[in-house]
């Protein structure tokens, strides 16, 4: 029988198999060669193809190699400090990147938490529009770029067109053209394209918040606000950790839509830290500057990532 | 039933995500001087031209089979491999299992774009510039960290109960692996080659690293050639979007709850 597996009745008396016995030794588990052969191939392609790549980029970063000479010298962290202190280019990409992130993450997290609370039942309408809202995830972010190049382009573009259209015409901008706006019309085009997928993230924590909690605040008499800030917002605590996580991740990483809508233009005002070290290697050809530029981008997103853990464990609710 | 306002904000954001896509669709069957005075109602008529030239001027079969090989072999190897690391992961000694687990993980925290020059520089000292073995070797190495992660926390919580059995029946531990543990591990299997796929086929960074030559492009660098060889026939540049998203939109409509799965559980990844 199925479920006499573990326990074997011995003269009435309940005496452990020796079945049992050996999984409880065998709790501690043991070399076995075999294993070695299935860490293998993963293990060398991720440590040539990858692994080795990061520490050789914090090892250049340290050097003045220009990617084609044979010899190159080292200069210490003289790279790292001209950068910081005397690279006007590098300053604007980061800040250009700020205002990039905090644009996406504002307007994507507020956004993606307001439809996900509409869209929390599982309806057959709601499933609909949450289909719809996470399709553009899925789509290439060139094929994303050209799209809303055209939407944003000053003469023919859809935006002003439709603008004209209603009679606001004093609105319609050269989206991408002008200096102080194209960097904050990138940061829409990244908000359109991935807010329906945070608000899977934030549907998902909706549905693990037990049901109990909000009965028992409508018998309380709870107002929608309180029911909101005092049991779901505390209890989405996680989920927001990672959809202001993952938004700030993607925003810095936003490298496609920016090479492929305007290439860090005009004159640097749509540079961000990740196609500044692209321009840097494989324009300038400065390998060595340009690593020390991927160095701080890798620190910067380890902070965020690391910061991510340390909240969802702090946060970790029990009910 | 939603109140009004409510039903009439969730309407707008719909439109607002669609007719972008419906604009594109359209300008596919129109003419240059039809898309701009007409970009976003039906076209005229519905015409192929714009498919025809494309296949006609470029290797558009090429873009597509090279995208197909390049995203197959990677999502491919990056299961098997990644499954094969999980699973010496749950079976090795707990202190073992923690540091190699640490070793793959720590790699998600890097930005593919931190290391391109040493890839770079490894793929051409390797000969392998301008081939597609050159992007699926670097694409595995990119996504085993995530592969692994998803795996293994998948593979945790299946009961040692049912490894221990297999032993016990003399299975080895390939035997285990391929018979026991893959069949039971299928949702997040299934989750990882979404993720895989997805990420792959529209990666655009790793194929404008290394791929030059017109015989190897892949479909998202075809497409930015394109921007600057057709500058303003957006017709045109908007039909090579749409069959470099048709198997994507195919795969979404049929499978749309594990794409939703998969990119969720990129949420650690980008």
């Amino acid at each position: 029988m199925q479920s006499n597996n573990n326990v074997e009745r011995v003269g009435g008396a309940r005496v452990a198999s020796p079945y049992v016995a050996s999984t409880a030794k065998k709790r501690k588990k043991k070399w076995n060669w075999a294993l070695f052969f299935f860490v293998l191939p993963g293990f060398i392609i991720y440590s040539v193809f990858f692994a080795g790549p990061t520490v050789a980029a914090l090892f250049l970063s340290f050097t003045d190699w220009n990617g084609i000479a044979p010899t190159f010298n080292y200069v210490g962290f003289s790279n790292y400090t001209n950068m910081l202190t005397d690279d006007p280019i590098f300053v604007q990409s980061l800040g250009n990147n700020l205002k990039f992130t905090l644009g996406v993450l504002i307007f994507q997290t507020v956004l993606s938490l307001f439809f996900a609370m509409l869209l929390v039942k599982n309806t057959k309408a709601n499933i609909f529009y949450r289909a719809v809202y996470f399709f553009p995830t899925i789509v290439a972010s060139v094929s994303v770029a050209f799209v809303w190049t055209f939407m944003y382009d000053p003469n023919i573009g859809v935006i002003n067109n439709i603008l004209s259209a209603v009679g606001l015409e004093s609105l319609a901008k050269s989206w991408l053209g002008d200096r102080n706006i194209a960097i904050y019309s990138l940061a829409f085009v990244q908000f359109w394209a991935h807010t329906g997928q945070m608000l899977i993230i934030f549907v998902a924590g909706l549905h693990a918040i037990p049901k109990e909690l909000y009965e028992a605040a409508e018998i309380e008499g709870a107002s929608k606000w309180q029911t909101f800030k005092s049991i779901t917002w505390p209890l989405l605590a996680p989920s927001a950790t990672i959809v202001v996580a993952y938004t700030t991740i993607q925003s810095f990483k936003a490298f496609d839509l920016v090479i492929a809508m305007t290439g860090g233009g005009p004159s640097y005002a749509t540079e961000i830290l990740s196609t500044f070290l692209y321009h840097e290697a494989f324009i300038n050809f400065r390998f060595g500057y340009a690593s020390a530029a991927a160095v701080i981008f890798m620190i910067i997103i380890a902070i965020v990532t690391v910061l991510q853990f340390r909240l969802l464990k702090s946060n970790d609710v029990k009910f | 039933m939603k109140k009004l306002p409510q039903q009439l904000v969730l309407f707008i954001y719909a439109a607002i995500i669609i007719l972008p896509f419906s604009m594109v669709l359209f300008a596919t069957f129109k003419t240059t001087p039809e898309l701009y005075k007409n970009p976003l109602g039906m076209p005229e008529s519905w015409s192929f031209a714009n498919y025809q030239d494309l296949f006609l001027k470029e290797s558009m079969v090429t873009y597509f089979m090279n995208s197909v090989i390049v995203t197959g072999v990677s999502v491919v190897c990056i299961i098997f491999f990644a499954s094969l690391i999980a699973y010496a992961i749950i079976r090795m000694p707990k202190k073992a299992g923690l540091a190699l687990f640490g070793f793959f993980v720590v790699g998600m925290m890097v930005p593919t774009q931190v290391n391109m020059i040493p890839i770079y520089l490894l793929v051409n000292k390797l000969g392998m510039l301008d081939t597609l073995r050159g992007v699926i070797f670097v694409s595995i190495g990119f996504l085993i960290p995530i592969a692994v992660f998803i795996l293994t926390g998948f593979m945790k919580t299946l009961p040692d109960g049912l490894i221990e059995a297999a032993k016990i029946d003399g299975a080895s531990e390939w035997q285990t692996y391929l018979r026991v543990v893959m069949p039971l591990s299928l949702p997040s299997v299934a989750t990882v080659v979404i993720f895989a796929f997805v990420i792959v086929w529209n990666d655009l960074l790793y194929p404008l690293l290394l791929l030059k030559s017109s015989e190897v492009k892949t479909l998202p660098i075809a497409l930015l050639d394109f921007q600057g060889q057709y500058l303003t026939n957006y017709p045109m540049i908007f039909a090579g979007v749409i069959i470099a998203s048709i198997p994507m939109i195919v795969a979404y409509v049929f499978l749309q709850r594990y794409f939703v799965a998969g990119m969720t559980a990129g949420s650690v990844k980008g």
